[in-house]
């Protein structure tokens, strides 16, 4: 069961299949999506794997049904994932909000592509960004990560199903077009190494007094009971009180949407991840994510050779964003850049938190950026 | 005068929600009488309470949900079946009910209905049919006849109305009937007999909506529109599917066919396993 379940050792895989091999390795054991590039090879993979684990594959009719099926899969105790491109990612916005409002933990894999619309189908792009902390209307605060290579796309995909499952929320994976096809190598550790974060189940056995959303806990995280086990529990997307019954006045839903923002962000420190490349002594630092921080590494090497005191700062998890770290750099950096495939969104966020403007590197997507334009961008600021 | 017989326990009381009554359905509206039904039937399956669950999107009949003393889920506007696909696969032995309205099950939630019905998924769907979106004040919605009266068609629907058991017997359901608040046991049982069908069900269950159809179609309450059911329903011939005979009009005066249309054992959608195989 374990071989099947975690293939341990090297590989030489693309990042779709290391994402689904990921998934299977967090025990993924529940894929409902729709096909669409160039997220596809996620499907196809699952299509065959999930079978040999005894594992649930189902082709929806769209991306509606495909969030629909893997919150009710999640609401009956199974870690559930779908994957889907910047198309597919909007049409998931309703049930996301809803995932948000049941705190129904799952994975959502958005391999994005050029946009708006239906765009470069087979080119990549990095402008889901905002859709990812925005996209569903109303207030929440989501949980997104950016794998860099395709180890990353396992190693995140098995994080992103233990956060959410610690955190009781969808989680988003915005990967890009160009590390969901790239090829390399991909070190899947022994099963008994992979880190795995239980739900946090109630306490209190069934048949007796129990108030689903009541928060005991500090982190603000309800726990959780499923479908059959026999506590009969409401899950409603109508603003609900602690018991979960539906509860339309002004006091309960300013409590309810503060707290589902405020347990993402008093957790912060848990989810948040970054990586420094030389940013020891840097006097102009770098801000950049997924394929595009491939290339601002090589443009910070080649400033260095140069004798340009660069670095870079890679956002391994976009959202919640990390403000302090921001600010911090920000405090000590002479000039700040951010280089991302749109036209400008994360840069906004960078500008908001160091309070003062960024230098942007930014191209619409279809095409990598390359490092010169960044390396260049490093010269003008040091200038 | 005799005394009168005062119970302690009503057999639905641990079934129902009593902790949210009132409830905000209208006087004269049918919801609640297949609700009853319902519940009825989860008592009389010899099933777990606890193996229940129930499913509901939105509108006055995606209320159910939060009725129900079960595992409920009130989900998005047409996407409870969907979500009620996920709990049935990801825990085969529960009996997963989709319980909502003719306006989110067929107009917004329609695409996921007929796949459902397609698949043959274990999934049991009770859809109430008023005719018009309800909870919104009386909007047409895709089965209002063509002609009647609604909020936003002042001049009269001009959109031709889906034939539910039509439209489900060619998207591939093994069990579809059609009753009305009017047959209450003949519902019940109709219940249970898709409860013990393995693949994907159908009852369709014509409902008063006294405020928002019937006031502005002439029927000028809900036990009027009970006595239209009880003149004009005639029992269909299982297996009989003559598509114009399943039309319903009710300003029509003209057969309303009712009873079980369809009853048939193609396989039920089971994800292919390798240790089952």
């Amino acid at each position: 069961m374990a071989a099947e379940q975690v293939r341990t050792g090297l590989h030489f895989m693309s990042g779709d299949e290391a994402c689904a091999e990921g998934a299977l390795a967090a025990g993924c054991r529940f894929f409902g999506g729709y096909p669409i590039t160039p997220s596809t090879e996620i499907a196809e993979h699952l299509a065959r794997r999930l079978p040999e684990v005894n594992g649930v594959f189902v082709q929806m009719e769209d991306e509606l049904a495909s969030m629909a099926i893997i919150l009710g899969a999640s609401a009956a105790g199974a870690r559930a994932m779908t994957a889907t491109s910047g198309p597919g990612f909007s049409l998931m916005m309703e049930n996301i909000g809803l995932g948000m409002m049941l705190e129904l933990p799952c994975v959502v894999i958005d391999v994005q592509r050029g946009s708006p619309s239906t765009g470069l189908p087979t080119m990549p792009g990095q402008s889901d960004v905002m859709q990812a902390r925005w996209g569903s209307h109303g207030d929440y605060e989501s949980i997104a990560y950016a794998p860099w290579s395709p180890q990353e796309m396992f190693d995140l995909t098995i994080h992103c199903f233990n956060v959410a499952d610690r955190y009781r929320l969808p989680v988003f994976l915005l990967a890009d077009e160009v590390v969901g096809h790239m090829v390399e190598r991909v070190a899947v550790p022994a099963c008994d190494s992979i880190e795995h974060w239980e739900r946090k189940h109630a306490a209190t056995p069934p048949g007796e007094h129990f108030e689903p959303f009541k928060i005991t806990d500090p982190d603000l995280v309800p726990p959780i009971v499923h479908a059959g086990e026999g506590y009969c529990i409401h899950y409603t997307g109508l603003t609900h009180d602690e018991r979960g019954y539906p509860d339309m006045t002004a006091a309960t839903h300013n409590e309810l949407v503060t707290r589902l923002v405020e347990k993402v962000r008093v957790n912060r420190e848990n989810i948040i991840r970054t990586e420094g490349y030389s940013l020891e002594d840097a006097e102009i630092v770098v801000i950049a994510y997924g394929c595009t921080a491939r290339s601002a590494r090589q443009a910070v090497r080649e400033a260095r050779q140069a004798g340009i005191r660069a670095g870079l700062l890679r956002l391994i998890s976009l959202w919640p964003f990390p403000e302090e770290e921001i600010a911090r750099l920000a405090t000590r950096a002479r000039s700040l850049i951010v280089a991302e495939m749109n036209l400008g969104q994360i840069s906004r966020e960078v500008e908001r938190c160091a309070r003062r403007p960024a230098r942007g590197v930014f191209h619409a997507g279809g095409m990598m950026i390359p490092p010169d334009p960044i390396l260049q961008a490093i010269r003008e600021a040091s200038a | 005068m005799t005394e009168p017989i005062l119970a302690e326990h009503h057999p639905l009381d641990d079934l129902i929600r009593a902790d949210r009554m009132p409830h905000i359905w209208c006087p004269g509206c049918g919801i609640g009488i297949a609700m009853r039904c319902y519940a009825q039937g989860i008592l009389d399956s010899g099933l777990p309470v606890k193996d229940h669950v129930v499913v509901s999107g939105i509108g006055c009949s995606g209320r159910v949900a939060g009725y129900m003393n079960l595992d409920s889920y009130h989900t998005t506007h047409g996407r409870a079946i969907p979500f009620a696909m996920g709990i049935k696969l990801a825990k085969p032995e529960l009996m997963v009910t989709v319980f909502s309205g003719d306006g989110d099950l067929v107009a917004i939630g329609g695409n996921h209905l007929i796949h459902a019905a397609r698949r043959n998924i274990d999934v049991k769907v009770i859809c109430i049919n008023n005719f018009n979106f309800g909870m919104t004040g009386g909007q047409f919605g895709p089965t209002t006849p063509r002609g009647a009266i609604a909020t936003t068609a002042p001049y009269g629907n001009f959109e031709l109305p889906f034939n539910l058991p039509y439209l489900l017997a060619a998207a591939g359901a093994n069990y579809i009937a059609r009753w009305t608040t009017l047959h209450a046991r003949q519902l019940k049982k109709s219940i249970l007999e898709a409860f013990s069908k393995p693949g994907f069900t159908f009852i369709e269950v014509l409902a008063p909506c006294p405020i928002g159809f019937g006031k502005s179609n002439n029927i000028n309450d809900g036990l009027e529109e009970m006595e239209l059911y009880r003149d004009r329903c005639v029992m269909a011939r299982q297996g009989e599917m003559n598509p114009e005979e399943l039309e319903i009009d009710l300003r029509e005066d003209k057969p309303i066919l009712i009873g079980k249309f369809i009853d048939r054992d193609r396989p039920p959608f089971h994800p292919f396993m390798k240790g089952q195989s």
